[in-house]
């Protein structure tokens, strides 16, 4: 008896001390750095420009004396990571990576970024007045600069030129002559897709944007009113049904974004992709893709109201408003958008930008040249947005992009587009 | 003196006395303290949220509206009962192909057999292994250009088929899935529970001249009833709340027509991608008392049953 009540008090104390620990665990992890910490906590997304930087850290890390703690994640991963930590307003972040075009509104909204406009207007040297004043537009929110942007794209048409070859194909440079094209292609090569695109409904949202702009349309009106049930837009959404539905892969499936497309494009079983100029790595490189040295790249092609890709910033650096640490992110920022650091990313293949980078010979040398031609020509027609700039982002995506997969599918997209410009108008309401 | 330390002993004796009889609880304490904020502060937080139009971040301020999320919840036929409906018929569709599957896995293994310990392990494999990496391999095999299942019927003369790409056959598909990795957990509890039964009355009916089908359903299957109500039990929750294998076949908004689109996605999407956290809360208390009706449902069937 005297045994037994003992022995339940000794593993009554320890489940109680166990459970203290835990809350003791809890309450010490929300903890924030004191001011100035020598470690520095760096958020960012897969991409290529991360792929160089985290290679060239350990040199900023003995310049600077500090210590930096990388955490990489997948795009979707990477806001929702975000959106907890801010949430929370926790201090465990400092330097973010982020899209302007997708949460900057939101996150500017909700006090996510430190105002850095002091910092970047001091920075001497380093040259803010050197960056395309597109992008400086979306990492500024309500007159504060919130960003550094980093990387550009555009909207690329990778093709095939031994297939063209082979069907005795000029490369195409309007719309009915990209459809003309995928058609023979798919017709000339069994199990062969004509082109192969994004299908997924808020994927394909990016890639269709400049579709709609080039056939006239447009999100919304100078009023805000929602304008994707305009007879520009529904001829928008046919085409790119149809080039998917009729030339795009036997199984067409409404799942594909952009990892899915190069894939297919990079085994070899289709003449088109059209996607953003950043990715054209995943399709040249011999270690990804089959037919690397087949590959091509033509400018956005024209449609009834000319060659209107988009041409935007894709992704930029901002602080944690509730970092302790802002001063050193600030250090981190600049170095790793220092003028000689984009000159060195962008020689790597990463599209920057920095004016002065794209001036120079050597910034454009490591892209193939068809590439930077087709870049120049794009950035010159391109839009500066690739999606309906709104605080629910996401949820307008859904909204927009139901019609493409309606399209895609062989439905009836025209009756889509009006079903969901009345969704996406609504929503535009009650963001006013 | 001795009055003072007579005194000084009953006071100590009156409260060891008064420790004695409450020593469970006060043991206990400090641990159900823990679980009772653990459980409750989330519970009230999205209570809390539930009645505000919480939007954009949880810290910008709201206002109180009443029940006017749950009343927009509740007449959305758009998503949310699409997608309650999806939860049922995913739910409780995979659970009873599980169930049966499971009790005949159970009752081959039940009689001793040689190599019955490699053939126990082989069946485990599928549960064991994480759900993502699970959903990720499956997403591949049905992939619908480059996926093994299509080859495998082209093999045969069969044309490809849709599987995750069209959405009729989205659900099913995913369904067969969550089969795959969960009858062997039905059959190993199954299993547990035969061989823990006595073989008497299994033997005084096979006396009676009663078949084999007959002292399954008579004898055998009463006697397992406890076990395989804790088994639907347990799988049933469990197959409510899946989530990852939905997300990485389908994505965001369960695909894009929302065909493969829970509550559970559909919850997370409120929240991570709408930023509605007013709506998302309403949606999961709703979702929680759904549960809590269809757990009572279960223990009521019990008991009656047992009556």
């Amino acid at each position: 008896m005297k045994f037994g009540s003992a022995k339940r008090v000794v593993a009554l104390a320890a489940a109680a001390l166990l459970s203290a620990g835990v809350l003791t665990a809890c309450s010490s992890g929300g903890g924030g750095d004191d001011g100035g910490s020598k470690t520095l906590n760096v958020t960012l997304a897969n991409h290529v420009w991360t792929d160089v930087i985290t290679k060239k850290i350990s040199e900023f890390e003995k310049e600077s004396g500090l210590k930096v703690v990388v955490n990489q994640l997948s795009e979707d991963q990477l806001v929702d990571n975000y959106k907890v930590k801010l949430n929370a307003g926790s201090s465990d972040v400092d330097v973010m990576m982020y899209r302007p075009l997708q949460v900057g509104k939101l996150f500017g909204q909700s006090g996510y970024f430190a105002d850095i406009t002091d910092k970047v207007n001091d920075a001497g040297d380093w040259n803010w007045d050197d960056f395309q004043s597109g992008p400086v537009g979306l990492t500024t929110y309500e007159d504060k600069v919130v960003g550094v942007p980093m990387i550009t794209e555009n909207e690329m048409v990778y093709y095939r030129k031994d297939l063209l070859e082979k069907s005795g194909l000029e490369v195409p440079t309007t719309m009915d002559e990209l459809m003309n094209a995928a058609k023979t292609i798919k017709e000339d090569n069994d199990g062969v897709a004509g082109i192969v695109m994004r299908s997924q409904a808020s994927a394909a949202v990016t890639q269709f944007s400049g579709f709609l702009y080039s056939f006239g349309g447009t999100w919304e009106d100078d009023d805000g009113n929602s304008t994707i049930g305009s007879d520009e837009a529904k001829e928008a959404y046919a085409y790119y049904g149809k080039l998917l539905h009729d030339y795009g892969p036997d199984q067409i499936s409404t799942d594909m974004s952009w990892p899915e497309a190069a894939a297919i494009f990079a085994q070899g079983n289709a003449g088109f992709w059209i996607d953003a100029s950043s990715l054209y790595e995943n399709v040249v490189s011999p270690d990804k893709s089959k037919i690397g040295d087949q590959v091509g790249f033509t400018p956005f092609p024209e449609g009834p109201a000319g060659s209107k890709p988009y041409n935007v910033a894709a992704w930029a650096l901002g602080i944690n408003a509730a970092s302790q640490n802002q001063d050193n992110a600030w250090k981190f920022i600049k170095w790793a958008t220092s003028p000689e650091m984009t000159l060195a990313i962008q020689q790597e293949g990463v599209p920057s930008a920095r004016t002065s980078v794209w001036e120079n010979p050597e910034g454009t040398s490591s892209f193939p040249e068809e590439l930077a031609k087709a870049i120049n020509v794009n950035g010159k027609n391109g839009v500066g947005n690739d999606r309906p700039l709104v605080v629910g982002v996401a949820e307008a995506r859904e909204i927009v992009g139901a019609p493409i997969v309606e399209a895609i599918t062989g439905g009836d997209s025209d009756a889509a587009a009006d079903a969901a410009n009345k969704k996406f108008q609504e929503l535009l309401d009650s963001e006013k | 003196m001795t009055t003072t330390s007579l005194n000084q002993l009953s006071g100590k004796e009156r409260f060891s006395r008064w420790v004695n009889a409450r020593r469970k609880w006060i043991f206990a304490a400090p641990a159900m303290i823990f679980t009772a904020i653990l459980i409750g502060f989330p519970i009230g937080w999205t209570l809390y949220l539930s009645v505000t139009d919480a939007k954009g971040s949880v810290r910008s301020p709201a206002d109180f509206i009443g029940f006017e999320n749950y009343l927009d919840v509740l007449t959305d036929v758009d998503r949310f009962w699409p997608a309650a409906l999806r939860t049922g018929v995913f739910t409780f569709g995979a659970l009873a192909v599980e169930l049966i599957a499971g009790m005949c896995i159970a009752l081959l293994l039940w009689r001793p057999f040689k190599a019955q310990k490699w053939v126990r392990v082989a069946i485990l494999l599928p549960f064991v292994a994480t759900p993502v990496a699970i959903a990720m391999m499956w997403r591949l095999i049905f992939d619908p250009n480059i996926g093994f299942a299509n080859r495998l019927l082209g093999w045969v003369g069969i044309p490809p088929q849709p599987w995750f790409s069209e959405p009729a056959t989205t659900l099913p598909t995913l369904m067969f899935v969550d089969i795959w990795e969960f009858t062997p957990m039905i059959a190993i509890i199954l299993l547990a529970g035969l061989t823990s039964l006595s073989d008497e009355p299994d033997e005084a009916a096979r006396i009676d001249g009663a078949n084999a089908w007959q002292r399954f359903w008579f004898v055998t299957l009463p006697l397992l009833r406890p076990v395989v109500l804790v088994a639907v039990l347990l799988r049933s929750i469990d197959a409510l709340k899946t989530f990852d294998l939905l997300y990485v076949v389908k994505g965001q908004g369960g695909g894009s027509f929302h065909e493969a689109e829970t509550l559970n996605i559909y919850v997370y999407g409120l929240s991570f991608k709408y930023n509605d956290f007013g709506t998302a809360s309403a949606v999961l208390i709703i979702f929680f008392l759904m549960i809590l009706f269809v757990m009572w449902l279960l223990t009521f069937r019990r008991k009656g049953a047992k009556l």
